[in-house]
């Protein structure tokens, strides 16, 4: 089992636009994936239509007095589940806070899901706190999405500098550069340069479209309804380089 | 994991897709909105397991649908829900063929559930239909899916051609049972519609007059003490001769190594019992048919030795400690190559008129002793007085057993635990299930460790043998004699750890609790 996060310390930069369409990719690809919305707006769980409520709150599940399976709801696509968000969610850095080990509570309360799913994809809310600092240390791969800036860059730094000074398991930085608008400058000179240069930066990079907003008119991956849109091929795109990163097979080629 | 729902089915067999047509009749002001989702599509289904049915045994259920978009394995449990599934197709688009071993699925989730359940057996087609399906989605107020609704057509092919009554089967979506439940229960209060509560895949053997699970290696007889011992044992041999030929097919063909292991298991117990109590048959067939099935088991003997050998193989290199895995190699080929010549001569003696005329002959005597009317003596006598008899036997021979007794000693009273074995197995129906079983697993302790000890004293002997033959056949290298040394003193090892362990597990089993144990079974049976 694989674990991937979405986050980034600014909000509307794509983190869920990100989840969703990497849950749907992957389960296409025929990983057994969970998708756990942890941002109490519920964007992610809006999109799949479900509801953002979970029994007993988030207080519930980090604490293991209702155990995360009851939670989980079954996506309108194969082998894609959601463990919803809850308004709860806004206080789980106070509930963390009383949990014992809080950086690794995420990490211990996911293991028991690793017969269940072959991809875990937490989405974060935007934040730095106890939360974001389980989500790091439950996550194997950690997908940073930045809007062109020299800013963005810096907060990549600082977060990769944070993550190195864990110890015991690191997780692996894969940022790349999202809402491009191809029509300015800076942000074609960014987007061609910083991939260049640095490792942790993927190839592809997800442009500014109108069809990504559209999802929260269709509440479906873009890669669902526009298979055949530039929004729905870079996220494929993306998808296969995040896969390599979190070291998975590429998918099984049936019958080997 | 949601629980599927039962089956639901309109009483209008044999007509095209009316289950459909109910399907849309029963949304209006349900608070369900439908959406047709793949179109009507045929696909075929294979249900495949053990022969012995360790998945049905599992509570597993594993499925081969193959339609236009390639192969799907479906592994569900109990109550329906998915337990794993995996896309399969070969470089041509195949599926692949049955009987073969867990090895022909893909590596994955699915064959990694199906291991340890699976074990050693093939698996193998127990059903097989065509379905035309068509499925819709059942929508909630929110558009979100909460089930799935399916109309399946179904005409089954195999184990018998027949025509299933069209099934509904509401598969509710992860987290949305309560209303999947509500949905169901809409559609069974349809007029004209059934509940059924059985899987596809028992209907479907149910239409051909079978069922899951109609096949097992134990002794599935009824006696009662009362019966006459005639009729009780021509019931067991029959019983056993059914078990015995149920696996010929499976033995010739050499699907896997367990049919000629539950084949012989029906043998030696037929020679047991045949030895034991087979004084009750009419005219002198005890001595006439013990030597028959002698040479049976000896027929079977040499392949099952060398299917021992290959199948500790793979534990015996794990366990080498000097040589390299990779010398023991030329070994297994000859093996293997010998497992072949004897698997030949098996398969031919399996298709003889001499076990022909056996098992004909074997079954006209148990024909007649079921009837022959010989009240006297009644089954729990002969229960009770056969196996106080070998009990004693095992304990005499147990108690003279010292440090110093040759291996052969340790080798004959093997023999008489497992007689004694079979026969508290034969007779079990008797006696009280929790009083035999424990018996039974007291013996069985016994039994492992005498194992053990002759296991290891004849692979040792038949390493010896091999060796020689690898080099008269200069298919034995150095390093693989080598190998094959440390194998042997790895065997040494085994065997002294059993002796050393016997003393105590014999006196456990003659202790005055164990010998109450089996007092009570023979006062009961008595």
């Amino acid at each position: 089992m694989k674990i991937f996060a979405t986050y980034n310390i600014k909000g509307g930069v794509g983190k869920t636009s990100t989840a969703v369409n990497l849950g749907y990719l992957a389960a296409r690809d025929g990983y057994r994936v969970l998708l756990w919305d942890l941002d109490p707006q519920g964007a992610a769980s809006f999109m799949f239509r479900i509801r953002p409520r979970v029994k007993g709150g988030g207080k519930a599940l980090i604490r293991g007095t209702r155990s995360i399976d009851e939670a989980i709801k079954g996506t309108d696509f194969e082998h894609l589940d959601l463990l919803p968000a809850d308004f709860t969610y806004r206080k789980l850095d106070l509930m963390l806070d009383g949990a014992k080990d809080p950086a690794r509570r995420l990490a211990s309360l996911l293991a028991p899901l690793r017969s269940q799913y072959d991809v875990i994809i937490l989405d974060c809310p935007p934040s730095i706190s106890l939360l974001s600092e389980s989500v790091l240390h439950a996550a194997d791969v950690l997908l940073v999405p930045l809007i062109p800036t020299t800013l963005s860059v810096r907060t990549l730094d600082q977060l990769t500098d944070f993550i190195g000074d864990f110890r015991g398991k690191k997780p692996r930085v894969l940022a790349f550069i999202s809402m491009i608008d191809q029509r300015k400058r800076l942000h074609k000179q960014i987007a061609e340069a910083l991939p260049a240069q640095r490792s942790d930066f993927a190839a592809t990079v997800i442009p500014a479209l109108s069809l990504i907003e559209q999802m929260a008119v269709e509440r479906a991956p873009v890669a669902a309804f526009a298979p055949r849109s530039q929004a729905a091929r870079r996220y494929r795109e993306l998808w296969a380089e995040a896969r390599d990163r979190g070291g998975l097979p590429p998918p099984r080629p049936p019958g080997s | 994991m949601p629980d599927a729902q039962p089956d639901l089915v309109p009483d209008t067999a044999g007509v095209p897709p009316q289950a459909d047509a109910l399907v849309v009749a029963a949304l209006p002001g349900s608070g369900f909105d439908l959406v047709t989702g793949a179109r009507r599509a045929t696909i075929r289904r294979t249900w495949l397991d053990t022969f012995d049915w360790r998945l049905y045994r599992a509570g597993l259920t594993l499925e081969q649908v193959s339609g236009r978009g390639g192969t799907e394995f479906r592994l569900t449990g109990r109550d329906g829900a998915e337990v794993a599934a995996e896309q399969f197709r070969d470089a041509a688009g195949r599926p692949p063929r049955w009987p073969g071993q867990l090895d022909a699925l893909p590596a994955g989730p699915l064959a990694e559930r199906l291991a340890p359940v699976v074990g050693v057996r093939a698996l193998l087609p127990v059903a097989r239909a065509t379905s035309t399906v068509r499925e819709r989605r059942a929508l909630n107020g929110d558009d979100k899916t909460v089930a799935r609704v399916i109309a399946d057509q179904m005409s089954v092919t195999y184990p018998a051609a027949a025509h299933l009554p069209d099934r509904l089967e509401v598969r509710p979506v992860r987290g949305y049972q309560a209303q999947a439940e509500r949905l169901a229960a809409r559609l069974a209060a349809l007029p004209g519609v059934t509940t059924d509560e059985r899987p596809a895949l028992e209907a479907v053997l149910a239409s051909a007059g079978r069922r899951a699970g109609d096949y097992s290696g134990r002794i599935d007889v009824q006696l009662t003490a009362g019966m006459p011992a005639a009729t009780a044992m021509a019931a067991v041999f029959a019983a056993l001769l059914a078990t015995l030929e149920a696996n010929v097919p499976g033995t010739i063909a050499d699907i896997d190594t367990e049919f000629l292991h539950d084949l012989r298991v029906a043998v030696r117990r037929t020679r047991s019992a045949l030895k034991l109590a087979g004084q009750v048959l009419p005219h002198g067939a005890r001595a006439r048919f013990q030597p028959a099935f002698k040479w049976l088991g000896d027929l079977t003997t040499p392949t099952r030795d060398l299917d021992v050998y290959l199948l500790g193989l793979p534990a015996m290199t794990a366990r080498l400690v000097g040589a390299d895995p990779a010398d023991l190699e030329p070994f297994g080929d000859h093996l293997r190559r010998s497992r072949r010549r004897a698997q030949r001569e098996l398969a031919r003696g399996l298709r003889s008129a001499r076990f022909g005329h056996l098992r004909r002959d074997w079954r006209e005597v148990l024909d007649e002793a079921a009837t022959a009317g010989r009240r006297r003596p009644a089954a729990a006598a002969l229960a009770a007085g056969s196996i106080t008899a070998v009990h004693r036997r095992v304990l005499a021979g147990g108690a003279a057993i010292t440090a110093t007794s040759p291996p052969e000693s340790l080798h004959e009273l093997r023999k008489r635990c497992k007689e004694l074995r079979y026969l508290l197995e034969i007779f079990a129906s008797l006696h009280a299930p929790g009083v035999a079983w424990r018996a039974v697993q007291e013996l069985k302790g016994l039994q492992d460790c005498l194992g053990e000890f002759q296991d290891t004293d004849v692979q040792r002997g038949e390493l010896r043998d091999f060796a020689v033959q690898m080099m008269d056949e200069r298919a034995a290298p150095a390093q693989t004699l080598l190998a094959m040394g440390e194998v042997a003193a790895g065997l040494a090892r085994r065997q002294r750890r059993a002796r050393a362990e016997f003393a105590g597990l014999f006196s456990e089993f003659a202790s005055p609790d164990g010998q109450a144990r089996i007092a009570a079974l023979t006062r009961a049976a008595g």
